[in-house]
């Protein structure tokens, strides 16, 4: 059967670029390489929850259209709108989101995708403070120390660790993945025989109790092993946090204190107190010294530090830390971006308008301010009055009180799939899968543009995202433009 | 009064997580309208301490309640570890009935470390997708 190698896998941040697809009959049949995630989306996307045609809400049920009606409503919507938000993008190409933004410049609206929820707080933070980053392909090589904070890369990013960090073979860093084995094995040992103790099968003890790996209990003797050490901080053990040489669980909301007592134990300076945030000192003094004995560290981040009390403060104190860090050694951070492209439309809007992120446009140019400008804060304040969302899910991943003031007002919703917005939706516009159906261009999280490759051919009347957003375009600037003449003819006669 | 250790309660205070799980992922891409998404999001993970202090069994239903509004989910214990007085539901509609919209001025809501409240809703029904946005949204 006919294989497609080295396909991009556009499911999330890390842009797996080694997936080999089984393609028969215009369908995909098998999926190697890939990740569960990887795999739903390769063998799902054809199921039964796609949009067969394009829907307009007619007595308050979601009616077929044609492409034409389905156009022409949503350009009046966006034509006539004071001040619409543009929403998502993060699941599309560059292509479809250079579109966007022509299209949120054209209709003064506001241009925002879904970093919005995510990694704004990130960008936040490096506006202030600069970013000290590099690729991945450097960690995968070279990096000794690997910490991920905030981040479950084994449910968000599954094959994270196997592709450019701790379980890969880098020419310089070994892979890690055979003594994580043997600590399974071992750990499963310690069970069975715990458990064989319990039932009164074994009646010895051992002498000597072996070292927990991933305890709390007391500082681990892991850090001091040879080769790359995996470093997890989080505020619940999460399966990552298994794979650890050292876990440490923090309380809810108190990264930024433990961070900054990281930068304070790296400047070598004494602490008064024992415990900050529930760790004691002794332990982060350990994770302190590993810090500034290693070759090549590298922290990756993710939402347990963006969507936690601090938020952008605790980026730019965790850049801080690195910054702090490049003074004794090599270190890098990186943020886990989660939609395929949500770097992309970062970069995209950034090239475009100047802006990474809620880009304003309602004055004739482009104004960024976010918790002014930003989606989230025009919805929770009711300012907006149409909304078209791409390539997102608010109506599932935004709080109820923005989604009930978006639904109140006309929404435009292109998507793939019939998500919770497409139910929510005004008008809806099938689209075919960037990465499956279409090809184009995606910024993995750290800024490498990947081409996506098309592997099928669409269902048939099923439009890519950029032809979509161009035939929505053309029919706004007719519609402005007849508006444009109306006024002349009538005073005309 | 002493309370005693295998005293149910009948309420207790908690700090509510949200974020990602496998589950939800592999759910996500499936179709957010499929039966794996609406089983990997409508629940919550919960210490197992705090469910016996509930005398919740695994797969009850319990009502989680917040300031921003309250939603039924299944009760699973959180099999990694234990977290007393957190409680876990992946992101997705049912996690954003209850979840802080606060957004620092930042425009980014504060979907991790909200304080809430759990406690048994035995009789109540998890609400499918549909419903939920019917009932939140009108639609």
């Amino acid at each position: 059967m006919p294989t497609v190698k080295s396909v991009v896998c556009p499911v999330c941040g890390s842009l797996c670029d080694d997936i080999e697809l089984t393609v028969e009959n215009n369908e995909v049949l098998k999926v190697k390489y890939g990740c569960a995630m990887c795999e739903s989306k390769f063998l799902g996307y054809k199921g039964e929850h796609r949009i067969k045609t394009p829907l307009i809400r007619k007595n308050g049920s979601l009616t077929p259209v044609s492409m034409d009606e389905a156009v022409h409503k949503a350009a009046e919507i966006l034509a006539n709108a004071n001040y619409p938000i543009l929403y998502g993008w993060s699941s599309t190409s560059c292509e479809a989101q250079r579109v966007g933004v022509e299209l949120a410049e054209e209709i003064g609206g506001i241009m925002d995708n879904t970093a919005v929820v995510c990694h704004g707080p990130s960008i936040l933070g490096v506006q202030e403070v600069g970013i000290p980053t590099c690729t991945l392909g450097q960690i995968r090589h070279r990096a000794d120390l690997i910490i991920y904070w905030g981040c479950d890369p084994w449910s968000a990013h599954p094959r994270h660790l196997e592709r450019y960090t701790s379980f890969t073979e880098g020419r310089f860093e070994k892979s890690e993945w055979k003594a994580y084995l043997q600590k399974v094995k071992a750990g499963a040992g310690r069970k069975k025989l715990a458990s064989l103790r319990r039932g009164g099968f074994v009646r010895f003890q051992p002498r000597v109790q072996a070292p927990q790996a991933c305890s709390v209990t007391g500082p681990p003797q892991t850090l001091k092993k040879e080769g790359r050490k995996l470093v997890v901080i989080d505020v619940r053990k999460t399966m990552t946090a298994e794979m650890a040489d050292y876990f440490i669980q923090v309380e809810p909301n108190k990264d930024y204190e433990v961070m900054q007592t990281l930068r304070a134990l790296v400047r070598d300076q004494e602490l008064d107190v024992e415990k900050v945030a529930g760790v004691p000192v002794e332990y982060l003094e350990e994770v302190a010294d590993s810090l500034v004995s290693c070759e090549f560290g590298v922290i990756f981040f993710g939402m347990g530090l963006t969507q936690s009390a601090g938020k952008f403060r605790n980026i730019e104190v965790a850049i801080s830390l690195v910054r702090d860090l490049n003074m004794r050694t090599n270190f890098a951070i990186m943020p886990m971006r989660g939609h395929f492209n949500v770097t992309g439309a970062n970069v995209v809007s950034a090239w475009q308008s100047g802006y990474p992120y809620s880009v304003d446009f309602s004055l004739g140019y482009p104004r960024y301010n976010p918790g002014e400008t930003s989606s989230m804060d025009v919805l929770l304040r009711g300012e907006n009055d149409a909304s078209l969302v791409i390539a997102a899910d608010p109506g599932a991943n935004f709080p109820k009180r923005a989604v009930q003031h978006m639904v109140s007002k006309p929404l435009i919703v292109i998507d793939p799939h019939m998500n919770a917005t497409a139910m929510l939706g005004d008008v809806v516009f099938p689209s075919a899968f960037v990465g499956i159906e279409v090809e184009g261009t995606a910024y993995r999280m750290d800024h490498v543009p990947l081409p996506l490759k098309k592997v099928v051919e669409p269902p048939e009347g099923i439009l890519p995202d950029e032809e979509i957003l161009k035939r929505i375009l053309e029919e706004v600037r007719l519609i402005k433009l007849q508006r444009m003449k109306q006024p002349v003819e009538v005073a005309a006669q | 009064m002493i309370r005693s250790e295998t005293m149910v309660e009948q309420k207790l205070c908690v700090t509510l997580l949200s974020g990602r799980t496998i589950e939800q992922g592999v759910g996500k891409e499936q179709g957010k309208s499929s039966s794996l998404y609406f089983e990997a999001c409508s629940m919550v993970y919960m210490d197992s301490g705090d469910m016996k202090k509930l005398g919740l069994r695994n797969d009850d239903n319990v009502l989680v309640s917040t300031d921003r509004g309250s939603v039924v989910l299944k009760a699973v214990k959180y099999p990694r570890a234990d977290m007393p007085g957190l409680i876990y539901i992946p992101y997705g509609p049912w996690a954003n009935a209850v979840c802080s919209d606060a957004t620092s001025s930042i425009g980014t809501p504060s979907f991790k470390g909200t304080p809430a409240e759990v406690e048994p809703a035995r009789g109540r029904i998890v609400l499918s997708m549909e419903e939920l946005l019917k009932s939140e949204f009108g639609r």
